[in-house]
């Protein structure tokens, strides 16, 4: 497996049901930046029944239709504690719209059912009775620089955040967590959750390289990854921030 | 608050006054404001109209292939000398249908490709006497919601048909089937050709568990997404033997297709001018709606034959001596048989794909990584990729992040400029496949009418 260059090992959950939005861009983001560099994705698929793999670096969950997030929601369950023991010694874990849902608490549909989450990130969500839907801008802080972060967002769910986390970034355009509070996603250590897709990552290099910064400083292998051209992805950021002005 | 409705005469008057209005504005051809007009002025007017149409109203509908197929049952209506009254050039939903039955005079029969969202709504108000549900693929998420939200939407629609209404239907699509299911008078259709199927489901295949139980499909046979042979080992539903069934298909690329055919009125053959897999679906669905309407098997045949791409599918034009093949991709399904189709060509080939993201598209452009494009970089018969459209630099991320050099990528956001840069690259003599989306179609279609090529969309018959 390994050819000697430092590998980050990406465990991909429920690629078969989780994947409404894209999410397979978001890898391949991953991928190339990574190879771009001389450096490695090992991705593990990981799906319903299945164990979760300890030695991974970054756990990645995407976004499902209702059905198939349920259907996940009772199997994940069962995973919460081999999943919280990585995020707890340091891996990174990033859930994207219902991903970003089960990773929280869990889920009160319009019924008073609820959907389990995980608890990874101090975080609830209730169906609201619209969708928000629509591009998105907000300004997103990490690792001590500021940089605007653009997605699509898609979900009736409305999420609010407890006092373990911090929310992702502030919104300059679209509805975020829950349409009221002007917050968007949710940040606790390297455990991240957010509504964007669009995928998120293409037009986003900067989050994907903070991202694969911190995998590879927990796989061992702190790195300064080396710049990269990116004015097609600057173009596609600005068209998307025009957009999201625009449409408003 | 309600304004009263206007009697029919007049609410019809006005409904035709603001048509003309508007294409004496310029502002297009009218082929969805005096609906518009009219279903404000009397809401109750296409039902009524529906109902004077003395051969009944045929609805044809589905995520891809509505278009080309009402176009196929048309053309056998044609041939066995019926009057149509159809709606045209993609106004598919009530305000287009309304327009068309406005503009009506006297025709023996209704036919309708309308949008699976609008369905529902004119299932209720047209009384349809037959009903065709082709497919339903993930599109414009933003727009129509989950897909199971539409597949509800459908099965209630379906339960509240007439019991004599004939429902045809796509027996390769486990959602469709089920949809049927419950109706009394049925007529499925599918393919049974082994020799096109294939193994494994594509990435943006959607409806993979068993509808019923929950347990993943399994499949015999995949054509197209999550259409094909399916079965469910747990609680034992499957696909049924469909009525009407191609029971060979032979693909010739870009040039069309041969269809052997079994139907219960005997065997049908048929070459069609239209390319690909989702073409020999449109074609079984076209035939299986004109047995219902008792054409005669002899007739459907040759017309089928007849019948050439229409605006925008498989269409060919010439600019000097490049030859541009138009294929609209809207969604992953149609993308990649497009992308199938293309590959069956074994000559070098020249892409231009324009993605906008305006209403019409899909506000949302994530579904361009769920198609295999991968398939098209890999093949050593591409030579230039040009991108274009409002959203041309999320394409070309698309194209980075699978592997292309940017450096043999052409992008320019202006469809014209997209055109010519792609011209450029083609060069003379070469072949050209565009791959847009529908507003982007539109922009390119004005652009090749006002370079005198093709005729105006609203002229398309
Ligand atoms: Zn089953």
């Amino acid at each position: 497996m390994s050819t000697g260059s430092p590998a980050v090992r990406l465990c991909h959950l429920y690629p078969d049901h989780l994947n409404i939005y894209a999410d397979r861009g978001n890898i391949a983001v991953f991928r190339r930046r990574l190879e771009w560099r001389g450096l490695e994705l090992d991705v593990a698929e990981v799906g319903l029944g299945d164990p979760i793999p300890a030695d991974c670096h970054l756990y990645y969950l995407g976004g499902g239709q209702d059905r198939d997030q349920l259907l996940v929601a009772e199997d994940l369950a069962g995973k919460a504690d081999p999943l919280r023991l990585a995020a707890d010694d340091g891996a990174v874990v990033l859930g994207v719209c219902g991903g970003y849902q089960l990773l929280g608490h869990g889920y009160a549909a319009a019924d008073g059912r609820t959907m389990p989450g995980i608890g990874l990130l101090d975080l609830e969500t209730t169906a609201g009775d619209s969708r928000l839907i629509g591009d998105v801008v907000l300004d997103v802080t990490l690792d001590g620089q500021t940089r605007t972060v653009v997605g699509y967002e898609n979900h009736a769910g409305r999420t609010h955040l407890g006092g373990g986390c911090t929310p992702l970034g502030r919104l300059r355009r679209g509805h975020g967590n829950n349409g009221s509070d002007g917050c968007e996603g949710a940040v606790a250590g390297r455990r991240m959750g957010t509504y964007l897709h669009g995928p998120l990552m293409p037009k986003n290099p900067w989050l994907a390289d903070i991202l694969l910064g911190w995998a590879l400083d927990y796989a061992g292998h702190p790195v300064e990854l080396a710049p990269l051209d990116n004015h097609l992805e600057q173009s596609a950021h600005a068209v998307a921030a025009t957009r999201a002005g625009k449409r408003r | 608050m309600r304004m009263p409705s206007l009697p029919p005469g007049l609410a019809a008057g006005a409904a035709r006054g603001a048509g003309r209005l508007s294409q004496k504005l310029g502002r297009g051809g009218g082929t969805t404001l005096p609906g518009l007009v009219l279903s404000r002025l009397r809401p109750e007017a296409t039902a009524e109209m529906a109902r004077a149409v003395p051969g009944g109203v045929i609805l044809v509908s589905g995520t891809n292939g509505k278009t080309t197929t009402a176009r196929l049952v048309r053309a056998t209506l044609n041939a066995s000398g019926t009057s149509v009254v159809a709606n045209t050039a993609g106004s598919n939903l009530e305000r287009g249908v309304a327009t068309a039955l406005l503009n009506d005079d006297g025709a023996e029969i209704a036919l309708f490709e309308v949008d699976e969202a609008a369905l529902p709504g004119l299932i209720e108000q047209t009384r349809p006497r037959v009903v065709a549900l082709m497919n339903l693929f993930r599109d414009q998420l933003d727009r129509y919601g989950e897909l199971e939200h539409l597949v509800e939407r459908w099965r209630r629609a379906v339960a509240g048909l007439d019991p004599s209404t004939t429902v045809i239907f796509n027996a390769d699509d486990p959602a469709v089937a089920e949809i049927a299911a419950g109706h009394p008078n049925t007529v499925s259709y599918g393919i049974e050709d082994h020799r096109v199927g294939r193994d494994r489901l594509p990435h943006a295949a959607d409806t993979t568990e068993c509808r019923r139980c929950g347990n993943p499909l399994n499949y015999d046979m995949v054509t197209i997404s999550h259409l094909g042979r399916w079965s469910c080992e747990r609680c034992g539903i499957e696909r049924a033997q469909p009525n009407v069934q191609a029971i060979r298909v032979e693909l010739h690329g870009m040039d069309g297709q041969r269809l052997a055919m079994a139907t219960p009125k005997g065997p049908i053959e048929v070459s069609l001018r239209l390319p690909g897999m989702h073409n020999s679906y449109n074609a079984i669905a076209a035939t299986a709606t004109a047995l219902a309407l008792d054409i005669d098997p002899e007739t459907i045949g040759p017309a089928l034959a007849r019948r050439e791409a229409a605006f925008g599918r498989a269409e060919r034009t010439h600019i000097d001596n490049t030859r541009v093949t138009t294929l609209l991709a809207k969604n992953p399904a149609g993308a990649n048989e497009n992308i199938r189709t293309m590959l069956l060509e074994d000559h070098p080939l020249h892409v231009l794909v324009l993605l906008n993201d305006r209403t019409a598209d899909g506000q949302d452009v994530s579904w361009i990584w769920d198609v295999d494009y991968e398939l098209l970089l890999e093949s050593d018969r591409l030579e230039s990729l040009t991108v274009g459209g409002d959203r041309a630099y999320d394409m070309a991320l698309r194209f980075r992040y699978a592997g292309l050099d940017p450096d043999r990528l052409s992008v320019a956001p202006s469809v014209p400029a997209a055109l010519d840069a792609a011209l450029r690259t083609c060069g003379a003599a070469g072949d050209l496949y565009a791959l847009p989306t529908y507003t982007a179609l539109l922009e390119l279609q004005s652009v090749l009418a006002e370079r005198g090529l093709v005729p105006a969309f609203w002229e398309d018959e």
